[in-house]
């Protein structure tokens, strides 16, 4: 099973109701997916700044070591188990250096100029009370509440999953070939942390957007590439794309108004949108790339 | 079977808020009815894309359900009469017997699954696999349906005034499909049949059923089954 929830901004007005808005969704899916629940969430962002958000370690040392080891400025929010760290964007190969050496077991997450990404394991609103969803703001964001089949309930196991800077990837589904692309892509330097199928739909995705392609081409691409069942929606820096294979099996509904663009595995997790009843319902097809973008 | 003759008053329908009444508060009064009953007239309201909506009714009712529905709306049908006025998730009319269900908007897939009686009629688009095994039903969609519709159908009448998607009829095993529109492709041992004079009786008939009156019988195509995977044929060992 698992559920998808994501939204997406065309206008400013609701930027600040982002948060909770996904909260409401993620809730709605829980029977979806009972065992673990993430989020990412596009913020505004900080100038010239790059956002880590890491896992593990001792984070009331954090700053003190890095700003030690770097010489940098860096700023530490925590939020229950994760941390979100602001950087200074030319520091970004400085501070994973270190990062590395001064708190080995510290992971991050995701990292990028807007995007924000926390998981757990847990029910999906206990997951989003834990990290403050609803009262955060932003632009576009993506949800997932997993029920697990490939891989183990983890918070390392939990959607969505970043393979590249402000890129992450939400799967309801599973893949079949996923050990191959992997080996293929392990060669061509992308990192994966899990045994998990979804991380390597999102690796892929990353390594073609990592070669120049737009997101809608590399979604193409995914559609010959990637075998088995999926939904997947993706976000980036300023995009937000969906995507189902040749079987779809998997659900997937579509609202689209003036001010958004909303998914959700099932209708009712829509429901609590603002201005639903006018918005535009429709099953995004098989086989068919949507993706929407943003004036940066 | 005709759609069900209305009795009572419309305007004097029960109506069951589901914001305020659950679902199976809803279903143990609908299932509570018996076979003579007055109280044939209902209105469901704020469905909220709830699953199983007015399913398992067995009795000469009319219910009509404002808004859109989630998984196997009207399931396992008979005899009742509903109308869903938004779009239904997978599976609306499942497995259903008798009756009739009408979507006034789109059905996701699977719409009319292994139905075995009744008429289904969506007046939008139906996703994949509408009519999949479908064993007795007749189902009228006036826009397009999905891939794979009709894949191992066994009985009854598909009818498409838009366009079909891939493997129409799939696997099919007996049951009548009538496209409009484009066929994508055909599936499995599904294939182009003339149409005859009972066939096109049979169609005509459906369509003044389902009120369809945008779309003239005569621009329909005939699709059924060739009948060659019924038996296995010994050349075919060595594939296995």
């Amino acid at each position: 099973m698992c559920g998808i929830v994501g939204l997406f901004l065309k206008t400013p007005e609701l930027e600040s109701q982002i948060g909770r808005l996904t909260a409401e969704m993620l809730a709605v899916m829980t029977d979806r997916g009972p065992d673990s629940t993430g989020f990412a969430v596009y913020s505004q962002p900080r100038p010239a700044s790059l956002k880590f958000t890491l896992r593990g370690g001792d984070f009331a040392a954090l700053p003190a070591r890095l700003a030690a080891r770097t010489g940098v400025d860096v700023t530490l929010d925590v939020r229950d188990d994760h941390a979100l760290l602001t950087v200074p964007c030319t520091a970004e190969g400085d501070i994973r250096a270190a990062l590395a050496v001064v708190s080995p077991e510290t992971l991050i997450v995701g990292a990028g100029t807007r995007m924000e990404l926390y998981k757990g394991v847990g029910l999906p609103a206990a997951v989003s009370a834990r990290f403050g969803l609803p009262g955060m703001s932003g632009t576009h964001a993506i949800g997932h509440t997993r029920m697990a089949t490939e891989s183990a309930v983890t918070t390392a196991g939990a959607h969505p999953f970043s393979t590249g800077l402000d890129q992450c990837l939400v799967h309801n589904g599973s893949l079949s070939n996923h050990n191959n692309i992997r080996r293929a892509l392990v060669r061509e330097g992308q990192v994966f942390e899990t045994a998990n199928d979804s991380e390597v739909a999102a690796g892929y995705l990353s390594w073609r957007m990592g070669r120049g392609e737009p997101l809608d081409q590399a979604l193409q691409a995914a559609l010959s590439d990637l075998d088995g069942f999926y939904t997947f929606v993706v976000g980036t820096e300023s995009g937000f794309g969906v995507l189902r294979d040749a079987v779809a099996c998997k659900p997937a509904v579509m609202a689209e108004t003036e001010d958004y663009v909303a998914f959700g595995s099932e209708y009712r997790a829509l429901t609590k949108l603002p201005g639903i009843a006018q918005a535009r319902i429709f099953e995004p097809e098989p086989q068919r790339v949507y993706f929407w973008e943003r004036a940066a | 079977m005709n759609a069900v003759p209305m009795r009572g008053d419309p305007a004097a329908r029960e109506i069951v808020d589901l914001s305020a009444t659950s679902l199976r508060e809803l279903h143990q009064v609908l299932h509570g009815l018996g076979p003579d009953t007055n109280r044939t007239a209902w209105r469901v309201l704020n469905p909220q894309g709830r699953h199983a909506v007015a399913v398992g009714l067995d009795a000469l009712i009319d219910v009509i359900v404002e808004g859109h529905v989630g998984y196997y709306a009207a399931g396992m049908n008979a005899r009742a009469s509903v109308t869903i006025n938004g779009n239904a998730g997978p599976g609306v009319a499942e497995n259903m017997m008798s009756g009739m269900v009408r979507v006034r908007g789109d059905a996701s897939m699977a719409a009319g699954a292994t139905a075995h009686g009744g008429l289904l009629v969506i007046d939008g688009n139906a996703g994949a696999r509408c009519g999949i095994s479908m064993k007795g039903v007749d189902i009228v969609v006036q826009g397009s349906v999905g891939h794979m519709s009709a894949f191992m159908a066994q009985e009854g009448n598909l009818v498409v005034c838009g366009d079909a998607g891939e493997a129409l009829g799939d696997s099919l095993y007996e049951a009548r499909i009538f496209v409009a529109g484009v066929v994508k492709s055909l599936g499995a041992d599904c294939e182009e049949k003339p149409m005859g004079e009972a066939e096109r009786a049979i169609l005509q008939r459906l369509l003044d059923r389902a009120g369809v009156t945008k779309t003239d019988a005569a621009a329909f195509r005939l699709y059924g089954s060739a009948r060659r995977l019924y038996h296995f044929y010994v050349d075919n060992a060595n594939a296995y």
